[in-house]
């Protein structure tokens, strides 16, 4: 079983700082760190290769900075990581990074192949989907358990608004997960020393043979027009004290019956 | 490649489940309405399932001008392959400039694959669409970085414009069941379609709380609270209001309260009509997931707390003293 793991490098979001001039993130003094869904993902992949055998290989796209983040996922125990980093590649959007990704699945091979929900700085939860739709492979996303799996089909359960989604899938198919499916393993000890002297490939758009004209910012569809912070003003909230906490608690009551909430 | 002027009217990709529609469609026919009509063209509506005329003609009283239906026993349960392959089909030949569907489970699934069958640009959770009339192109605006950031993107070159919108942000129209609408079929052909995954079975939410999703009321706690037990107090004063409890992280990855009560970037995003925040501090992460709600109510010790800077009402105090007395007022009942 080809298992792939598709992981991003994410700024550090408990760290983020705004330029107040530009109303831009100052994204180098946030530090960086693992998107934190696709730690899930690498866990699932390597059940499943302790459940099937094969190989997992984790993927990045991204700054060569990303290597001591796949390094991680070595720790943990990946089988081989891959980063993906060119010039040609910077400023993708969804669509482009899942043509780059995809690209690069092919020329890895693949049965299974993991994202995480969703990345926690653009919160878009599409690039797993999409890298599927290229890749023309079912998709099964928000994953919280896979019932059953074999070379041929997967049986899995997705989390939705009102429930939960049972879906059956042939292989090779591509699964986004949910923070409900397992529990990350840190890295093992062993891990960790290989991890130290594992060299990192780095593959560029050629050696995936990536059509130029689908990467980066100038062919990305979307662009960013704007972007600002949202403004939160203090003192704008009306205030609600009283003498002891049973006088507050009163004037509370009558404020939710007066907004309508209580009858 | 097309050209972009040969692109024309606005889609909504309606969304049902067990026959019913999802109320993120009303919504999203009443921002469609507005954007259609500056642009001076058509509203319509997609709508995909098993037996669905009867949701065709709801969907022209909230404002769609004609519905493209897909009926077909094989679309009776939502699929990926079979969604993307109905809407990129038929906006092939329709060629629509516009198309939005909720940013839902559903939505955000099926529309990234959409939008590459489409060749076409795609923007996750808007809040807010804008138009610049001259280009006709849609202006979407969108949180980033769990809310610390807004963003507005553009598609200026690719047709469709394609977007996810969040519920309970726009607002429905009155409901006409006298507005007229053309219901027209598909003509999608479903039965050669051939998906390689099956939907099997659905299990419904066992708990028997209130989805806070869809809640209009949600009172929620956070590390304030202070343990598992203490949870007593805001599931009393939920009890009594008749709403649904939330949480924050803090309280949930301490074990006070299971996963699916998050609210936040990385748990569920909430949208009631009353959010009441007991000991949470307002952390962007948590915002991110609340922040659009009609009235926000805030209990905190701490005068500094960002909650604030949200809230509409807010107590600085102890939970533990004014929740249970409110409580008791509510539960009295004057
Ligand atoms: C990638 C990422 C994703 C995240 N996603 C989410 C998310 O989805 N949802 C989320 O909520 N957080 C999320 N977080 C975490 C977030 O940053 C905060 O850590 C979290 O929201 C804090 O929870 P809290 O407000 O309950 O706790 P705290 O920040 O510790 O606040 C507790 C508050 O309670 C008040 N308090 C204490 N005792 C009392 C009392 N007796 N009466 C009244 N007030 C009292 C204190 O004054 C304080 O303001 C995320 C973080 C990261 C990095
Ligand atoms: N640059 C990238 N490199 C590798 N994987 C990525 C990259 N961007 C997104 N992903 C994967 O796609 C998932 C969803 O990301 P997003 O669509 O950006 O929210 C992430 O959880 C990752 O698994």
């Amino acid at each position: 079983m080809k298992i792939v793991v598709c992981v991003k490098q994410v700024p550090d979001t408990t760290n983020i700082k705004v330029d107040p001039e530009t109303g831009t993130l100052k994204r180098e003094t946030a530090g960086t760190v693992m998107n934190p869904f696709d730690m899930y993902a690498i866990e699932e992949g390597l059940r499943l290769k302790e459940k099937l055998g094969g190989t997992v290989t984790v993927v990045s796209m991204g700054l060569p900075m990303a290597k001591d983040m796949l390094k991680i996922a070595i720790g943990m125990g990946a089988d081989e990581a891959v980063l993906l980093s060119d010039r040609r590649l910077a400023g993708s959007d969804t669509w482009a990074t899942s043509y780059a990704l995809a690209k690069t699945c092919e020329k890895l091979g693949y049965d299974v192949i993991l994202f995480g929900k969703q990345a926690v700085d653009g919160d878009t939860a599409q690039v797993g989907p999409s890298t599927a739709a290229y890749l023309n492979a079912p998709q099964i996303t928000w994953v919280k358990k896979i019932r059953e799996i074999n070379e041929k089909e997967i049986i899995a359960e997705r989390l939705m608004e009102d429930g939960t989604d049972v879906v059956k899938a042939s292989l090779p198919v591509v699964l986004t997960v949910v923070k409900e499916i397992n529990e990350p393993r840190l890295e093992s000890l062993k891990g960790k020393m290989r991890a130290k002297k594992y060299e990192v490939p780095t593959w560029t758009l050629d050696d995936i043979a990536g059509d130029e004209a689908m990467v980066g910012v100038k062919n990305s569809p979307t662009r960013v027009n704007k972007s600002w912070t949202p403004v939160r003003e203090f003192g704008k909230a009306e205030l609600i004290s009283g003498a002891d906490a049973a006088e507050t608690a009163d004037k509370l009551y009558v404020k939710l019956k007066e907004l309508g909430f209580v009858k | 490649m097309a050209n972009k002027d040969d692109f024309r009217g606005v889609w909504i990709v309606a969304e049902q489940r067990n026959n019913q529609l999802h109320k993120v469609s009303f919504e999203l026919l009443g921002k469609g309405r507005e954007l259609a009509d500056k642009l001076g063209v058509k509203l319509s509506a997609v709508l995909m399932g098993n037996k669905v005329q009867d949701l065709a003609k709801e969907l022209v009283a909230y404002g769609a001008d004609t519905v493209y239906v897909a009926d077909n026993p094989k679309l009776a349960h939502f699929n990926d392959e079979l969604y993307t392959d109905v809407v990129a089909e038929l906006a092939a030949k329709h060629k629509p400039e516009i198309i939005i569907t909720g940013a839902t489970a559903i939505g955000r699934a099926f529309f990234p694959r959409v939008s590459i069958k489409l060749n076409a640009g795609l923007t996750a959770d808007c809040t807010d669409f804008e138009l610049d009339m001259e280009n006709r192109n849609l202006l979407q605006v969108r949180p980033a970085f769990g809310g610390s950031l807004m963003a507005k993107i553009m598609t200026p070159e690719k047709r469709p414009q394609m977007s996810t919108a969040r519920y309970k942000v726009f607002k429905p129209l009155a409901k006409d069941d006298s507005r007229k609408g053309e219901i027209v079929d598909a003509g999608v052909n479903v039965d050669a379609m051939q998906p390689k995954s099956q939907f099997m079975e659905f299990i419904p939410e066992v708990e028997t709380t209130i989805n806070i999703a869809e809640a209009d009321m949600i009172v929620s706690g956070g590390r304030g609270i202070g343990g598992a037990d203490n949870f007593k107090v805001v599931k009393d004063f939920a009890a009594a209001m008749g709403c649904a409890v939330g949480a924050s992280r803090a309280a949930v990855d301490s074990g006070w309260i299971p996963y699916s009560h998050q609210v936040g970037q990385t748990g569920k995003t909430v949208s009631p009509k009353l959010y009441m925040a007991l000991g949470i501090s307002g952390a962007v992460q948590h915002l991110a997931g609340m922040q659009s709600s009609d009235i926000i109510v805030a209990v905190n010790k701490d005068p500094e707390a960002p909650i604030f800077s949200v809230a509409k009402v807010g107590v600085v105090g102890d939970v533990f003293q004014i929740i249970p007395a409110l409580t008791e007022r509510i539960k009295k009942g004057c």
